[in-house]
């Protein structure tokens, strides 16, 4: 559960999506009953959060409300509800290691240290060149294989220390595209 | 049709994400059927034949379920699919969605007619997005193939369906927190009564079903409910998913016949294939993080000596003394070299973390259980630390809106039942707790 989340300071510049996202945004919008609209709420937050700069913040929160039609107060609630919303600014590359029982089990805790050595920064931290932000999350439905993480929405698997040196250096060089932009 | 797989024997054949393939390989016949020769209620009284229980981890029969759903004139009835999957140690339904998408569209759709409901929603996982295109991509399929729109094959049916994703949070596999997610708000869950079946959905009456509990109707409806229900034994009918993970040779999900023995599972061929590393079996959550954890003297034999089973009611034999529960199927076994109290603590961290914190015994509560594990865990714990745990559970047991609050209370209970001494090693021997781990427990000597 979180606290209280201070969103007033979390101010960053108004970007805008593409004509591609709004017109998947009004099929969302028009894919529930009349005035339902609101459903649409998390998806778009998640295109946001893909497409104007890797985090949500107040104005991104604020530009949604208004695609939605609702009040901006019904978008900072959901926004600071899900984990997956990054509230903060976020390296390139977000890496989210299942620190859960299971993947504790075969081994996560060593791979979270290793990341943290290797990179040189704690569990919530950006390296200094804004390539990595390293973060801990909880259970990812991929228990059978693990250590895993998942970075923009794609899972890295069975990790071993030489997987994270592979994953981090394909990364380092930009050969890894993020998900989307 | 016994010993068959009923839900992902195809899941291999190249191509089966495509409509085309899936359907030369038997798919739709069960949807073909429906529409041509039953009615929505035939189909009902197909899914209480078969005795199927709800695969996302209570287990309450799907038709019975079904069969409590509200019918108001003129009020709109819808389907929710739960692809929530966020109970650690779960990850069948993905593995179904992933590999075999149009079984779970079929499924909907047979149960959607089934229901009268005439737009339904998959609620998945905000970090399964990729499986939410892969879902978009068979529904556009279906939509293109006549299987979903207006007039389905000329039944005179409507159905649309929508996939809808999470934005990370536990909670929202919860059914009353998953439809105000699903309305586009915070993931609180509602109290009960009225249950979904009543208000559901924007008001309206709801049946959230799980993943593999509706992929389930399509094999009911091709061989029929009776032949479902030979297979298992006694109220534990049909196939289940079992997702093995932790230190088994071969972790991952297996489709079983309810009733083959957990000794069969852990160590047959045809499943887990045994420890890994030739380690001893310590314990095992049969069931998702949410269940109590068993013994190593209390996994393959109940308490009375009996070979367990993979049933709903063999696996909760003992009661919370000395069971446990299937519950989702997250099948977690712990060697010899893993800590209990590192586990307890680490499950507990879990519910603090996803509890929506709207009850003051759960927020306070698992906040609580996690700091006193997390003490005893480093070695700065003290005897009366594991009797507060007790009382911590006690008070939280039974007094929350919803059940997260009791499914983080019971496995702490549990862990404190059976591996008590180790807690207790954790104070008398602070050092060496940090060091090293307890090893295994000692089996209680019975008169
Ligand atoms: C905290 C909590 C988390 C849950 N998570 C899930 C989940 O991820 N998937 C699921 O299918 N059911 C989950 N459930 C159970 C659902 O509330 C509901 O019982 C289930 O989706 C009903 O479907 P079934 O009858 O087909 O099993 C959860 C329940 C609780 C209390
Ligand atoms: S029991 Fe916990 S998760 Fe459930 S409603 Fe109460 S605070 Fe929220
Ligand atoms: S515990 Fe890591 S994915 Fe489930």
């Amino acid at each position: 559960m979180k606290t209280h989340i201070d969103i007033s300071k979390r101010k960053g510049e108004r970007k805008e999506f593409s004509e591609a996202s709004l017109v998947r945004i009004k099929e969302l919008m028009s894919n529930v009953p009349e005035g339902k609209h609101k459903t649409a709420v998390i998806h778009v937050l998640h295109m946001a959060q893909s497409e104007l700069g890797g985090w949500i913040s107040v104005e991104t929160m604020d530009y949604v409300a208004e695609l939605l039609n609702i009040t901006p107060i019904e978008v900072y609630e959901v926004a600071t509800f899900y984990t997956m919303f990054h509230l903060d600014p976020t390296g390139k590359y977000v890496l989210e290691v299942c620190r859960t029982g299971p993947c504790m089990l075969v081994g996560s805790d060593k791979i979270i240290d290793y990341i943290e050595k290797k990179l040189a920064i704690k569990v919530g931290e950006t390296t200094s060149d804004g390539l990595f932000t390293l973060k801990t999350v909880e259970c990812l439905g991929a228990c059978g294989y693990g250590p895993m993480l998942q970075c923009q929405y794609k899972n890295y698997e069975f990790l071993t220390t030489e997987k994270v040196d592979d994953l981090l250096n394909a990364m380092s060089n930009g050969i890894l595209e993020t998900y989307q932009s | 049709m016994k010993g068959r797989k009923l839900l992902i024997e195809n899941a291999h054949i190249p191509g089966i994400t495509t409509f085309d393939v899936y359907q030369k390989n038997g798919g739709y016949r069960a949807l073909d059927k429906a529409l041509k020769s039953m009615s929505p209620n035939d189909v009902v009284e197909e899914v209480k034949k078969s005795g199927l229980r709800g695969r996302g981890g209570a287990g309450f029969p799907t038709g019975m379920k079904w069969s409590f759903l509200a019918k108001p004139e003129g009020v709109p009835r819808y389907l929710v699919c739960n692809a929530d999957e966020s109970e650690p140690g779960t990850f069948k339904d993905r593995y179904l969605m992933e590999h075999i998408p149009h079984l779970l569209i079929e499924g909907m759709i047979l149960s959607s007619y089934a229901l009268g409901a005439n737009l339904s929603f998959i609620y998945i996982r905000g970090e399964f997005m990729w499986i939410l295109e892969i879902l978009e991509k068979a529904i556009a399929e279906a939509y293109s193939k006549g299987y979903l729109g207006k007039n389905i094959k000329g039944s005179g049916y409507d159905l649309d369906l929508r996939v809808v994703p999470g934005g990370g949070a536990y909670i929202c596999g919860e059914e009353t927190a998953l439809i105000e997610s699903l309305e586009g708000k915070r993931g609180n869950p509602r109290i009960k009564p009225p249950f979904p079946a009543v208000k559901g959905l924007w008001g309206c009456p709801t049946v959230v079903n799980n993943v593999e509990s509706i992929a389930a109707v399509v094999p009911i409806v091709n061989e029929g409910g009776d032949a479902y229900a030979a297979i298992g034994i006694g109220r534990s009918t049909g196939t289940k998913l079992i997702s093995a993970c932790g230190n088994v040779a071969r972790p991952g999900v297996y489709e079983i016949d309810l009733g083959v023995s957990v000794e069969e599972f852990i160590y047959g061929d045809d499943y887990c294939r045994g420890m890994a590393n030739g380690k001893k079996l310590k314990a095992c959550v049969p069931g998702g993080s949410s269940v109590p954890i068993l013994p190593h003297y209390l996994v393959t034999k109940t308490a009375t000596g009996e070979d367990r089973l993979m049933t709903y009611e063999s696996l909760a034999d003992g009661g919370f003394a000395t069971g446990s529960m299937l519950g989702s199927g997250g099948f977690i076994v712990f060697d010899e070299d893993q800590c209990i109290v590192r586990n307890t603590w680490n499950f507990a961290r879990f519910y603090a973390h996803e509890s929506c914190g709207q009850c003051s015994p759960c927020r306070e509560g698992t906040s609580w259980m996690e700091k006193v594990l997390y003490r005893l865990e480093h070695g700065n714990g003290n005897i009366r630390d594991i009797d507060l745990l007790a009382e911590i559970n006690k008070k939280i047991e039974g007094n929350t809106i919803c059940p997260l609050g009791d499914a983080a209370a019971w496995p702490v209970a549990a862990a404190i039942n059976h591996f008590r001494e180790e807690f207790e090693w954790h104070v008398t021997n602070r050092e060496e707790a940090v060091s090293r781990n307890y090893g295994l427990s000692k089996e209680p000597v019975t008169a």
